[in-house]
């Protein structure tokens, strides 16, 4: 399974990654340093869009977990597109609903 | 219990998405579970894999993670069983609560948290030169009665652990 990664930056001062497949320790590296490529860009407010991922493990949250680290240090922030309920239940279990604001939709994330 | 399926997989990260894929395959095809625990299995398999894989790339090993599925009339369980040293499940730390802000400094360490909450029951043994990890999601044989039943056997042996 690939996963695939896909930037848009149509929506200033937000740059949307969408990310697709599944996100697992084999995966996880590719997604990661594409958060660090792009927070090292001064891209610093990021929304990652999880409604094409079919699979996320605790690889993939540790890796978003630190790429919001990396954009609160730069006084950026990383938000999370998702609705569906068997990523979101990932995030319920470990708590990791209260770190991230989650959106319903990209417009939603990249309002205001 | 009889074991439905046995698998030996190379120690590398980019096999554990077939693992899943046959886990939660068979699981859906033989038993009688909601795609929603299906769902769960799958996760909860796929951080056993991860663990192994990361134990024996820590310890050197070249020998496979073996992944055995066990079928009972109630249950069904996954082994994960690896030679990487073993390590010792009750020794792990504590993650700060969420609302702490050095609770961002823990990125890994989730794994485990995630098996116990998704699978009904998560055993870690320590063998000789590794860990085994057991797996029971509870529920009948496909074709066999309505989630109803599985939801109170679930129920009443859960309780007895």
């Amino acid at each position: 399974m690939e996963l695939g990664l896909e930037v848009d930056e149509s929506r200033p001062p937000y740059t949307v990654l969408a990310v697709t497949g599944e996100v697992d320790v084999y995966t996880a590296p590719r997604l990661r340093e594409r958060l660090v490529e792009l927070a090292s860009q001064g891209r610093n407010q990021v929304v990652v869009d999880l409604e094409g991922v079919e699979f996320l493990d605790s690889t993939g949250l540790g890796v978003l977990v630190g790429g919001l680290k990396r954009l609160r240090s730069n006084d950026g922030d990383l938000r999370l597109v998702c609705t569906q309920s068997r990523i979101l239940k990932v995030f319920e279990i470990t708590g990791l609903t209260k770190v991230f604001a989650v959106s319903g939709s990209v417009e939603e994330a990249t309002a205001g | 219990m009889i074991v439905a399926f046995e698998l030996a997989v190379p120690a590398s990260p980019e096999y554990i998405a077939v693992v899943r894929l046959v886990v939660s395959s068979l699981a859906s095809a033989r038993r009688n579970l909601a795609d929603e625990r299906i769902d769960d299995l799958k996760l909860a398999v796929s951080e056993a894999c991860t663990n192994a894989m990361e134990a024996h790339r820590w310890s050197g090993s070249r020998d496979p993670v073996v992944v055995r599925v066990l079928e009972a009339d109630e249950r069904l369980e996954v082994e994960i069983v690896d030679h990487g040293g073993g390590f010792d499940p009750d020794g792990l730390a504590l993650h700060p609560p969420v609302t702490d802000p050095s609770r961002l400094d823990f990125e890994r360490g989730l794994g485990i948290p995630l098996i116990r909450t998704l699978v009904d029951l998560a055993r870690f043994e320590r063998l000789q030169d590794g860990t085994r990890v057991r797996m029971v999601v509870f529920g009948g044989p496909a074709g066999d009665g309505g989630d109803e039943t599985s939801e109170i056997l679930r129920a009443v042996l859960a309780d007895d652990d």
